[in-house]
């Protein structure tokens, strides 16, 4: 039994302050990616979201670069990033695609930029690997309050436009009608995308937070039918998958000889590659129970032969 | 006819007023100089043939696209989408398939989608979704994820939405487009009852007046941007739809179906449906 347990978490584990912060910051960022992950799948605009994470990323490189905090950049950015593509059409579905790709190259742009100067002036060591691919065991404990904070802000933000906002998923017109204030509440859960998804780059990196984001809720959405189901199963889905992450990360420096830690967001990342896998071979093996649909019979012809 | 019948009534609150509305997009006009009043408890079919400027004016109502000139009032009040929530079924909303939505969550929201905040579990609102489900005949796919249902049954779950919230005004843009003959008439009588028993002013826009007929109050007729409204014995006339359309059209009588043709009503042109009359202006 304790032979297992130590093979489980190898020595120190529990005790390392570094593996508490990065369980405290994962937790609360899975938490809030996860429920943001859920309206950004069923509001289709997952590609948005992983143009935010390259935003963000330009602020995490600027913030670095100027000696900025991490957190500021990388939520700052994607907040405005989040603003001038709501500015320049993401409420058009056609015009959503060609904002976000346009926002998308400007900000990668401005990473390398940013990262090359970062590189070039020697403050940083690593910068790169960092802001790209995340640095959830390097974030100290000092940031926890402002991510705390800022994950709470999304989330009430989300809890307070979340009907409204299904609403204007399923049919603008038909939330507009009803009194909705559709380009607010459009915009509103644009912000709360761009502070989700700039949590999840500082832990994960923001090319992976996209993973973190969808993850959970696609497999979520896939294993229940129910919303609000989904909004809770995609949460625990998202921490046990970054806790699992952060403690396979840890042992990994324990595997073979050469003491070479992998990195952690590998293992978060693939982790939720491997529930949304399964997840898809557990519906498939359900498929075929609904209904045989009624027949859409094309009204267009009959009606006029027959008047 | 059926319109006769009903006049005699008590006079009933006025719920939709539109007064002189014209509206042109881009250089050509679209509606113009539109004026009709609905009353509570009235079935209106809006009727024209494709192009006439059915679901401008349905917008125009909504208060999604501001008119040219002319005004809206709904409940005596210039419309306001937050001041008078009305229901609205748009045309042909086909959802994406891959829509994580429940029948009966969309339906849900239906009562409270307006409405900021978390939601309570509420046995009350389960209990009215069921049963405007059952109203409706979409029981059976409640539990189904309304990306999946056929365009039919789509159509129906957004029927239920909008007559959960309980308006004082419904508007459906062609909801019969999508539904067969048979479908089509359970969800006009369906529409006729709730109008009646709870008061709402329904207005549903079509391009074939003749399944209507039995239910219609009142018809508003429009061709080429301009509207002719009152019962449909006294709109759907040769003189009054000659007028609208600008020329010579017969209307028909035919075995209780009535028949817009074309011309100077020559054997050869009756075969012309309604629709294809305007085109072949």
């Amino acid at each position: 039994m304790h032979q297992l347990y130590t093979a489980v978490f190898e020595p120190g584990f529990f005790g390392s302050a570094q593996v508490r912060t990065a369980a405290t910051i994962g937790g609360i960022v899975a938490i809030v990616s996860a429920i943001t992950g859920v309206f950004t799948v069923i509001r289709g605009q997952s590609f948005a979201g992983h143009a935010l994470g390259d935003v963000s990323a330009a602020g995490g490189s600027g913030a670095l670069l100027i000696g900025l905090s991490p957190v500021a950049g990388f939520v700052g950015l994607g907040i405005i990033g989040a603003g001038v593509m709501d500015l320049i059409g993401v409420r058009r579905l056609r015009g959503r695609d060609l904002a976000t790709g346009v926002v998308l190259g400007a900000a990668i742009g401005l990473s390398a930029l940013f990262l090359y100067l970062t590189s070039t002036t020697g403050a940083t060591t690593g910068a790169t690997q960092q802001v790209l691919f995340g640095s959830i065991f390097t974030t100290t404990s000092g940031t926890i309050p402002a991510v705390t904070i800022l994950g709470a802000i999304a989330l009430a933000a989300l809890a307070v436009l979340g009907r409204p906002l299904l609403l204007a998923t399923v049919n603008p017109d038909i939330a507009a009608a009803r009194g909705v204030r559709v380009r607010l509440v459009a915009a509103g859960y644009m912000v709360a995308l761009a502070v989700s998804v700039g949590l999840s780059s500082l832990a994960i990196g923001a090319i992976l937070s996209t993973a973190l984001l969808i993850g959970p809720a696609a497999t979520a959405l896939r294993l229940t039918k129910s919303v609000a189901r989904a909004l809770g199963l995609a949460c625990v889905l998202g921490v046990l998958a970054t806790w699992l992450g952060v403690l396979l990360a840890y042992d990994s420096y324990y595997w073979g000889s050469s003491h070479l830690g992998l990195p952690v967001s590998f293992f978060i990342v693939a982790v939720i590659f491997a529930a949304y896998l399964v997840s898809g071979l557990a519906v498939s093996r359900r498929a075929g129970i609904r209904a045989e649909p009624v027949p859409a019979v094309p009204a267009a012809g009959q009606d006029n032969v027959a008047a | 006819m059926t319109e006769q019948a009903r006049d005699g009534g008590m006079p009933t609150a006025e719920i939709l007023r539109v007064d002189g509305v014209s509206m042109s997009l881009s250089g050509r006009q679209i509606l113009d100089e539109v004026s009709f009043a609905i009353r509570a408890g009235e079935f209106t079919g809006l009727i024209g043939p494709n192009g006439a400027g059915k679901t401008t004016l349905l917008r125009v109502i909504l208060g999604l696209q501001r008119p040219s000139r002319g005004q809206v009032t709904v409940l005596g009040q210039p419309r306001s989408p937050r001041r008078q929530p009305v229901g609205y079924v748009p045309q042909k909303v086909l959802l994406d398939p891959d829509m994580p939505m429940r029948a009966r969550d969309l339906v849900a929201l239906g009562i409270d989608g307006s409405r900021y905040g978390l939601r309570l579990p509420s046995r009350q609102r389960d209990q009215a979704v069921r049963e405007m489900l059952h109203a409706v005949d979409a029981e059976r796919f409640a539990g189904a994820r309304v990306g999946n249902l056929s365009g039919g049954e789509q159509q129906r779950v957004l029927i239920a939405q909008a007559l959960i919230s309980r308006p004082r005004l419904l508007l459906l843009d062609e909801p019969l487009a999508n539904l067969d003959l048979r479908s089509g008439q359970e969800i006009i009588s369906l529409l006729a009852r709730i109008a009646r028993e709870q008061q709402i002013a329904v207005l549903l826009s079509a391009h074939e007046m003749n399944p209507l007929l039995p239910v219609m109050d009142r018809v508003v007729y429009l061709a080429g941007g301009r509207a002719a409204s009152g019962p449909a014995g006294e709109v759907v006339t040769t003189e009054v739809l000659s007028q609208l359309y600008g020329h010579h059209v017969e209307v028909l009588h035919v075995h209780g179906r009535v028949l817009v043709v074309a011309g100077p009503g020559g054997a050869d042109d009756t075969a012309l449906p309604a629709t294809d009359a305007l085109r072949a202006r």
